[in-house]
């Protein structure tokens, strides 16, 4: 395999001497054309792993290197109007200032006048914003405003694009159609991108492959379908959406669970805690099925499926299914796993943990 | 509609109706009485006094001076509001405070320590054998003038500076931008408002300054008129001079808005904005400390300095305990009850402007800071001729004065009285009223109580700047009325230096306590927002 473009290594920043560092020892690396999502909480780092990457901070250790050439390391720090980066804030940061058309010319020095010109209304057509060149940006929509954004970044045709929570500025309707267009153009390109989010539906849908920080490190670098099926840590498996945590103990490929014996995704002895996506599970009739028995507490209907909740040993699980049977609160059923369960690292003992679903995250901003 | 309910409001409660007529009527017929006066005169005789070279003259010079002053105070302003916001310089929070302590020295002060620092007979000559050419005319005016008003600037460019978007000028960077290019073309363009809102308020102190050009004798149109004022007293020529006085006002409060127009720039996005990052200076930092240090030792140090060793002459031949106090209750019984007047007009202006907001409400708070736009000669001088005219008994009363000093600085006063109000909201009122109170009941039980800090502060604002004001005093003051603003001027226009100290130093004292409500003020209005989400 070629090298990759962009090389993080071991990247370390204390704003503090005394306190914590807030991004520490983080490593990746970024392909060319691949779009690299960076998922995590507020103040877990990702923006400032970002801004390092785009040399508005100074990184305390480790290199950033682009094709090659380091921007970032021991006595080196090139500057940000120096490194071919580009980056798309999450309000956008038009010059007010400036018109449309200028804001895109913004990027493209060295080119005479009737170029620079030329090359922002071809890149303001590439974002379907023709005719608006002598807008001024206050007076465009969000999304247009998210597009010139877009334009004046990709205008300068930089190496590398950087996306600081570009869309968490977009009403939800008008955020996935715009993710879309927008992952299309960078796809049809070549464009190699970093995005940063603290939107796990986004990450998912967005990067090819991701990687999960929390508290300054990365938990786990993946695939979105591996980050999502196969988390590593308790973290991962809870900050991609509810799942069931079960505290088991474990002998080779199976484990005993509070939900009956279950394989595993990978081998494993002792007290463990494992993880079992809600959609992983079925409700079974008790009499047919030799799954454990619970009893139905709960149900919400949710259109293309429904999501019960099941109690069961004085834990609740989740369990999601399509509608074909109902079942009402107060029923008894069998719960059955249909997939191994994952068997999460945990930083702290198994046994903090308590059994069941895990709870609601707690929305963002 | 909200214009009618404003007007019921006038019309069902004297109230209300009483001290805006007061403000309208105050600020607005004795400026309309002027003019009036000044067209009685024989068109001839008017061509004559308006259309001569002296006009021109006059006009070159205030503008002129204006300028300079408007340079002066960006030199001075712009890399000190630069560093202390946009570096790491250690102690920033101490230059921060420095540029705002020259706000305790009044220009006329200010002045007075230039003068009596330079010169055969200065300071500098007497303890250092140095002797510079005495300060005055166009360079004294324009040293005084930047000196003592560059906060106004430095203010407006700080809190500019600070609520710039860092995003803007990481993204010119990232496109491939310099810094010295990002601050040409990003920062300096997005700080434009700050330059007119902090040239305006000193433009309008130039053109209203009366203090430092009679003390560095430069002939502008307020000099003129003192002169007119002083020695011969031409009442239509004064008129003439305070009418082109004021029309140069209106026209550079019509150019201000013209270009603030279409410059109210809007963040784009509504994310979150993060703090700056501050520029290291390394090496260059004792750069940035000459420089902060030379400014604070000039509007600062240079006027305390010169004052101090003054009063230590002074002191030698006794301090003059009787004519201190003599000054100072002068000085007392006039700022308070305008003060309190100033505050009392405020409440039902600013009340009208928060709860019944239109066109015309908004019309009446404009009155209210007209009045502090006039300049106070001009203003003073219209004071004059309209009482004379109109109200014969009122000429030459202390009552006069206060009225004066109320309009004049009214301005002061709505501002704290209108952000407390918003702190209490209209359903308070509403729901005193279903108890069963009355209008003026339910404001005095439930409002009053949430606004009295404001009005405090605006009762404090209004005296210590009234404890200061020399050109209104100058004009209007009751014959044996000696103010301390009024005996540090005219000692030091006869370069009695040591005679001056002990007055300028007590107006010093005053206007530092103004300083210190202002700032208060400003951290007590910074904490709010942040307590009322928690």
């Amino acid at each position: 395999m070629s090298d990759p473009l962009l090389s993080v290594q071991d990247l370390t920043k204390r704003f503090d001497p005394e306190a914590a560092p807030v991004v520490h020892e983080v490593s990746f690396d970024v392909e060319d054309g691949e779009i690299f999502g960076i998922l995590g909480p507020s103040g877990c780092g990702k923006t400032t792993t970002l801004r390092c990457v785009a040399g508005f901070e100074r990184a305390t250790d480790g290199t950033v290197s682009l094709r090659g050439q380091m921007l970032s390391g021991p006595g080196v720090h090139v500057s940000p109007e120096a490194r071919k980066i580009g980056i798309v804030f999450q309000n956008y940061a038009l010059f007010p200032h400036l018109t449309v058309l200028d804001n895109v010319a913004f990027g493209l020095n060295g080119a005479s006048e009737p170029e620079q010109e030329e090359r922002a209304r071809e890149a303001l057509e590439m974002v379907g914003l023709g005719g608006f060149e002598d807008r001024q940006p206050q007076h465009l929509s969000g999304g247009q405003q998210q597009r010139v954004a877009l334009a004046r970044t990709l205008a300068p045709e930089p190496d590398l694009i950087l996306l600081d929570e570009p869309f968490s500025n977009l009403d939800a309707l008008l955020r996935q159609e715009t993710r879309q267009e927008v992952r299309e153009l960078l796809k049809s390109k070549g464009m190699s991108a970093v995005l940063v989010t603290h939107n796990q539906e986004e990450a998912l849908s967005f990067a090819d492959r991701l990687a999960v920080m929390r508290g300054g490190q990365i938990d786990q670098i993946g695939v979105p379908e591996d980050i999502y099926y196969r988390p590593r840590t308790l973290f991962v498996a809870q900050f991609l959406g509810r799942t069931n945590l079960l505290l088991s103990q474990a002998a080779g490929t199976e484990a005993d669970t509070p939900l009956g014996t279950v394989g595993l995704n990978r081998d494993a002895e002792g007290t463990v805690l494992v993880s079992m996506r809600p959609e992983h599970l079925a409700l079974e009739a008790p009499e047919t099925s030799d799954g454990t028995t619970a009893t139905v507490v709960g149900r919400s209907f949710k259109g293309h499926d429904i999501t019960y909740r099941v109690c069961c040993h004085g834990n609740e699980y989740l369990v999601h299914t399509d509608n074909r049977h109902l079942y009402e609160p107060g029923d008894t059923v069998a719960v059955r796993p249909l997939e191994p369960a994952v068997v999460l690292e945990s930083r702290s003992s198994p046994a903090d943990v308590p059994s069941g679903a895990t709870p609601e995250p707690e929305p963002e901003e | 509609m909200r214009f009618s309910q404003a007007l019921e409001v006038i019309r069902s409660r004297w109230y209300v109706a009483l001290p805006v007529a007061v403000v309208i009527g105050g600020v607005l017929l004795p400026l309309v009485y002027l003019l009036l006066r000044a067209l009685q005169a024989e068109p001839a005789t008017l061509w004559d006094l308006v259309v001569r070279w002296r006009t021109v003259r006059l006009l070159g010079n205030t503008v002129g001076l204006t300028a300079g002053v408007l340079v002066g105070t960006s030199l001075l302003a712009v890399p000190l509001a630069w560093l202390t916001t946009r570096t790491a310089l250690p102690g920033r929070q101490l230059l921060t405070l420095l540029g705002v302590l020259p706000l305790a020295v009044p220009g006329y002060v200010m002045a007075y320590a230039l003068l009596a620092t330079t010169g055969e007979y200065g300071t500098l000559a007497q303890t250092l054998g140095l002797v510079l050419p005495r300060l005055s005319g166009y360079t004294g005016a324009v040293i005084a003038l930047s000196l003592s008003t560059f906060p106004y600037l430095f203010l407006n460019l700080r809190t500019a500076f600070l609520g710039l978007d860092p995003a803007l000028e990481e993204s010119a960077q990232a496109l491939g931008h310099d810094r010295w290019e990002v601050f040409v073309q990003i920062v300096l363009p997005q700080l434009r408002p700050a330059f007119l809102a902090g040239g305006l308020l000193i433009a309008l102190h130039v053109l209203g300054d009366f203090g430092v050009v009679s003390l560095m004798r430069y002939d502008t149109f307020s000099y003129a008129l003192y002169i007119q004022y002083a020695a011969s007293y031409d009442r239509i020529y004064a008129a003439c001079l305070a009418l082109m006085l004021l029309l140069l006002t209106g026209a550079i409060l019509v150019l201000e808005a013209g270009l603030l127009k279409g410059l109210l720039f809007h963040r784009t996005g509504s994310g979150t904005t993060r703090a700056s990052t501050r520029h290291r200076l390394g090496r260059w930092r004792w750069a940035g400390y000459a420089f902060a240090l030379t400014v604070a030792g000039l509007s600062v140090v240079l006027p305390a300095g010169t004052v101090g060793y003054w009063m230590a002459d002074s002191a030698a031949t006794g301090l003059p305990w009787a004519g201190l106090g003599s000054a100072l209750w002068d000085s007392v019984s006039a700022s308070a009850p305008a003060a309190v007047l100033a505050a009392l007009l405020a409440l039902p202006v600013a009340y009208l402007g928060v709860r019944h907001p239109s066109t015309w409400t908004r019309g009446v708070e404009r009155i209210a800071y007209l009045g502090y736009a006039t300049p106070p000669l001009a203003f003073a001088l219209a004071l004059i001729v309209f009482s004379l005219g109109a109200v014969p008994f009122a000429y030459q009363t202390l009552a006069l004065l206060v009225m004066a000093y109320a309009l004049h600085f009214m301005a002061e006063a709505v501002g704290p009285v209108r952000s407390a109000l918003y702190q209490a909201p209209p359903h308070l009122e509403e729901a005193a009223r279903s108890l069963g109170k009355s209008p003026l009941g339910a404001f005095f039980s439930v409002t009053f109580p949430l606004v009295q800090r404001g009005l405090l502060v605006s009762v404090a604002l209004v005296f210590l700047s009234a404890m200061k004001e020399l050109p209104i005093t100058f004009l209007l003051a009751p014959v044996g009325f000696e103010t301390l603003a009024l005996d540090t001027w005219s000692y030091a226009e006869e370069a009695m230096f040591g005679q001056a100290a002990p007055y300028a130093l007590t107006i010093m004292f005053v206007s530092a306590l103004f300083v210190g409500v202002l700032l208060l003020r400003e951290r007590t209005a910074a904490r709010r927002p942040a307590s009322s989400q928690t």
